[in-house]
């Protein structure tokens, strides 16, 4: 499974073409996410889950990363999806990558993305009783606290 | 021909702009004047002091007192951050503070003095608190580093705590990003010359100009 190859493939089942930089980069619209990760998993032999993070992007909502690779080929995917503004929801990838528990709990944690099917969606950082998410960018981070908490 | 653009001017800063400063003024923890032991030494020194010649004694006991302190600080082994590394070379052979008396100890409850070396953070500031709160009495605080200071080149991040200042009352900061072994010495040096000022009435002297000691 070379790069061009599972390019090829992700062109004819997604329809959409993926970008070369460093590895492949795909842009999937949100309903696919998991979809997309199944195929990666079980067809590109992508078994390795590498990390999982997002990008507020204000207005235009946020966006998820996530990159999965084959370690064998070498092949590398960074899986991308765009939520929608004010959208907070996205489906989970723990069933296919146990690897993605953690990573979908930080982003929850520092982002407030609620991952849908995650088993055990808590903040995994910070402590529990804390107020906001810190990576948004609207998050206040010079307002003046308490000491500590 | 070179043409030089011109230098930037940096506006220079305006004592209403510090903000901070408002903000560490209100959160500020200020050293206790007295403690628990030095009540019980008070009500003591205060009955020999008003016995016919009893100030001879209560000067020198409080003199000897004092000594001793002094050369027995034993700061308890609290390690945060970077600032340890410098910490431990400090406690190490080379620059050698058992000279002063200084013996890091692994408890708490045998320690007189915190060396509070790295960033705090708001999820280890209770834990700091209580490690303070389990040294007995007479017990010192060296704020070690900008992180400890003032929470350094973390302080606009969202989980450092602004200074530990806010947390545990500080008798000697040591500034720098790490501070040498060198510095730390000093700041120890430091703290042994106001531990010399510890008790001279059975309460603890206030603090003075911080130029001075």
């Amino acid at each position: 499974m070379t790069s061009a190859d599972a390019r090829a493939r992700i062109q004819e089942r997604f329809g959409v073409d993926a970008v070369a930089d460093g590895g492949l980069a795909v842009t999937l619209p949100r309903e696919r996410w998991q979809e997309f990760a199944r195929f990666a998993h079980a067809e590109l032999g992508c078994r390795y889950f590498n990390w999982l993070s997002a990008v507020d992007w204000k207005d235009q909502g946020f966006e998820v990363l996530c990159r999965v690779e084959n370690l064998d080929a070498p092949l590398v995917v960074t899986m991308r999806t765009r939520l929608g503004a004010g959208e907070m929801r996205c489906s989970s990838l723990t069933a296919l990558y146990r690897g993605a528990n953690w990573m979908e709990r930080e982003c929850y944690d520092m982002f407030g993305i609620v991952f849908d099917g995650h088993p055990d969606l808590r903040r995994i950082l910070l402590s529990d009783d804390w107020e906001g998410y810190p990576l948004r960018k609207d998050y206040a981070v010079d307002t003046p606290h308490a000491p500590y908490r | 021909m070179e043409v030089k653009r011109p230098l930037p001017q940096i506006p220079p800063p305006v004592w209403g702009d510090f903000k901070d400063l408002q903000e560490w003024e209100k959160y500020h923890q200020s050293r206790p004047l007295d403690d628990k032991t030095s009540n019980a030494l008070a009500s003591i020194a205060d009955a020999i002091h008003h016995m016919p010649g009893g100030w001879i004694v209560t000067t020198s006991t409080d003199k000897i007192f004092n000594w001793a302190r002094k050369s027995s600080i034993w700061p308890v082994t609290f390690g945060l951050a970077c600032c340890a590394i410098e910490m431990m070379a400090t406690f190490a052979s080379r620059f050698d503070v058992e000279r002063f008396g200084m013996v890091p100890w692994a408890s708490p409850r045998h320690s007189d003095l915190m060396i509070v070396s790295g960033t705090v953070t708001i999820k280890m500031a209770p834990m700091l608190k209580r490690i303070y709160d389990q040294m007995p009495d007479p017990k010192w605080v060296v704020s070690m580093g900008s992180c400890a200071n003032s929470g350094g080149p973390f302080r606009h991040g969202y989980h450092v705590v602004k200074g530990v200042d806010r947390v545990v009352p500080v008798d000697v900061y040591v500034p720098g990003c790490p501070p040498t072994p060198d510095s730390l010495m000093y700041g120890l040096l430091k703290l042994q010359a106001q531990v010399d000022e510890f008790q001279k009435t059975g309460k603890r002297t206030a603090a003075s100009d911080p130029g001075g000691a």
